[in-house]
């Protein structure tokens, strides 16, 4: 669907509303109508943000919360444990504050979507009705795509695409008891994927480690991509700056075209087209989809309406174009930003702001303006970005990248202390810390 | 504290003028929230990135000019230039005006 004023005009009027107007009544309390209620699914950086922006610009919205895990693990910083330069505590943070900060905070997971009843269940047997419901998910790993990736494979080779102490914190004690002299073998998905510079970034982060710890090593990337798919020209400096790229004492051998097509965690052996790599520790991302509870609403549909990979939505609202009274968020979306926190967070934003218009009977910011910056670490304290501005085009209904946007001109140490500022800023901005 | 005095306009604003008043520029709001993944929540940072709550509104709108110049650049704008160059003056002015009411 589209918001040009007369369909907006047009849904306020409607039944399909009913949210929107009790919100316009209720925007003064003491007439004491309903208050719209909002439940968001996922407290990651898109859900945590869109319920905790949500609050501060409108109180009278009710927020109800759902999110399955009781911590908050970040990604972000997470390559960053497994160099060993901090732990998982560093980047563990809890959500006490995000739960006083809306009115219905509720570690549960949710099984089911019913969006003809406005309603949302969960696994521990209770229901949620809603006016709006915000999806905040992430990805869906699809591990049945490489062969042999089944649940048994999975207590030993990991992805550590989703942060945890099962995922990261493995990984990390995997690697620290490899040899000297071992192989670390690790995969790009295909674009898009989460994260674009994060498998290069764990490429340095791993390198940075070994390079100390066991220097004999080798990290072998298995890209599913034909190239380096982010910031290579800055990567591959830093791989040769570092970590001997391009010489024989290279720490890093790179294969692109290489998707890994199965593994063995027997023979721990990955399989790509081309090649069968034997290594001391995996770590395969499979490939990714939008979160599940994208498909239980329905919304995991392209443009064109058909069932894909991502959400289609409109830019001015994170409305799915399929779905009404349904947003995604974040990395759970068909844009053209890349899939990063810095975006989710954003997108969380977006998407309340435009709610709070909406149920106080005004039209969402018709030009809205976005934007995105990937910090990576390139070594131990080493760092540099990619930014890009977003505006949105009314005519082309897309985001439209601005002029100017691009990478550091080089990697510095300067730029690793706003890394490590921005991702203090980011985790509070989006937890209220 | 600015989170409630937006909200108190925002009733106020509001209160029998649904559709029209605009006691807040949530326009403006929602582009300045979008600094607070880099400069933190209200422009209140942690760590390196500078602060930019309560800066004076003439200094900010130059800083934001010089990025997009080029007239601040190497060390003192490391990525800053490649996100004003995305925003018009008339913006850079409302962000201007913004950050500087907040304490
Ligand atoms: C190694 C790595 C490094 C990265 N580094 C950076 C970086 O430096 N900068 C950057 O900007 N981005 C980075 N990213 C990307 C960033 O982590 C993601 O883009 C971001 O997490 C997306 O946010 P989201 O809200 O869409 O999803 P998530 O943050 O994944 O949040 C989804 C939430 O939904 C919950 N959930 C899912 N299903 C259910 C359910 N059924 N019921 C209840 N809850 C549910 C999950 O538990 C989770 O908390 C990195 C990613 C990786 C993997
Ligand atoms: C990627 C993180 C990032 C984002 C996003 C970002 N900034 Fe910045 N900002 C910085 C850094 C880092 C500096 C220091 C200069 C530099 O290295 O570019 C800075 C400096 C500034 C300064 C100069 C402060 C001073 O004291 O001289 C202003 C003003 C500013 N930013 C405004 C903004 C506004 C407004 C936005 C949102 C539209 C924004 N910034 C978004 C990182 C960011």
């Amino acid at each position: 669907m589209a918001f040009d004023r007369r369909d907006f005009l047009k849904a306020s009027a409607g039944a399909a509303a009913l949210g929107t107007l009790a919100g316009c009544a209720a925007q003064a309390p003491t007439v004491g109508k309903a208050r719209p209620k909002v439940v968001v699914v996922g407290a990651g950086f898109g859900g945590a943000t869109c319920a905790r922006y949500m609050k501060m610009w409108d109180p009278n919205i009710e927020v109800t919360l759902i999110e399955a895990n009781d911590m908050f693990v970040s990604c972000p910083f997470s390559n960053t444990v497994l160099a060993g330069m901090n732990k998982m505590e560093d980047i563990t943070f809890s959500y006490d504050n995000l739960k006083k900060a809306v009115d219905n905070f509720v570690v549960d997971y949710v099984t089911g979507i019913d969006t003809a009843k406005r309603s949302v269940a969960t696994r521990g047997g209770k229901t949620f009705a809603y006016d709006h419901l915000v999806l905040g998910g992430g990805i869906e790993l699809l591990f049945d795509q490489v062969q042999g990736y089944d649940a048994e494979a999975q207590k030993v080779i990991k992805h550590a695409w989703k942060a945890g102490a099962d995922q990261t914190g493995v990984l990390r004690a995997q690697l620290e008891a490899m040899p000297d002299g071992g192989v670390f073998a690790m995969s790009v998905p295909k674009a898009p994927y989460r994260c674009p510079p994060g498998p290069y970034e764990r490429a340095c982060m791993v390198a940075t480690y070994l390079k100390k710890a066991k220097p004999r090593s080798k990290i072998i990337i298995l890209d599913g991509n034909e190239d380096i798919a982010s910031k290579k020209g800055l990567f591959l400096a830093a791989w040769k700056k570092h970590y001997g790229y391009g010489t024989d004492k290279s720490l890093i051998d790179y294969r692109p075209n290489n998707m890994p097509r199965s593994v063995d965690p027997k023979k721990m052996m990955v399989g790509t087209e081309f090649d069968d790599v034997k290594a001391d520790v995996i770590n395969v991302v499979p490939p990714m989809r939008a979160a599940k509870i994208c498909g239980l609403a329905g919304v995991r549909r392209g443009l064109d309406g058909k069932e894909g990979p991502w959400c289609a939505i409109d830019y001015r609202s994170f409305e799915s174009l399929h779905v009404k009274n349904v947003y995604v968020l974040g990395d759970s979306t068909l844009t053209n930003f890349p899939k990063s926190g810095s975006v989710a967070n954003n997108t969380g934003k977006m998407c309340a702001a435009a709610i709070v218009e909406m149920v106080n009977g005004r039209e969402p910011d018709q030009a809205p303006v976005v934007t995105n910056t990937c910090y990576s670490a390139t070594s131990e304290g080493t760092a540099m970005h990619v930014a890009t501005v977003f505006r949105y085009d009314p005519a082309g209904k897309s985001m439209v990248a601005q002029k100017g946007g691009g990478v550091s001109a080089e990697e510095s140490e300067l730029e690793f202390a706003y890394m490590e500022s921005w991702a203090q800023n980011v985790w509070a901005d989006t937890l209220g810390l | 504290m600015k989170k409630s005095l937006v909200v108190s306009l925002l009733l106020a604003g509001t209160l029998g003028a649904v559709a029209t008043a605009h006691a807040v520029d949530s326009r403006t709001r929602f582009m300045a929230a979008n600094c607070g993944y880099c400069h933190g929540t209200d422009g209140k940072s942690r760590g390196a990135i500078p602060s930019i709550a309560g800066l004076d509104k003439a200094y900010f709108v130059q800083q934001m000019k010089d990025f997009r110049s080029g007239a601040r650049s190497g060390a003192a704008s490391t990525v800053m230039h490649q996100h004003a160059t995305g925003y018009t003056d008339e913006e850079f002015e409302k962000l201007g005006e913004w950050f500087s009411k907040i304490k």
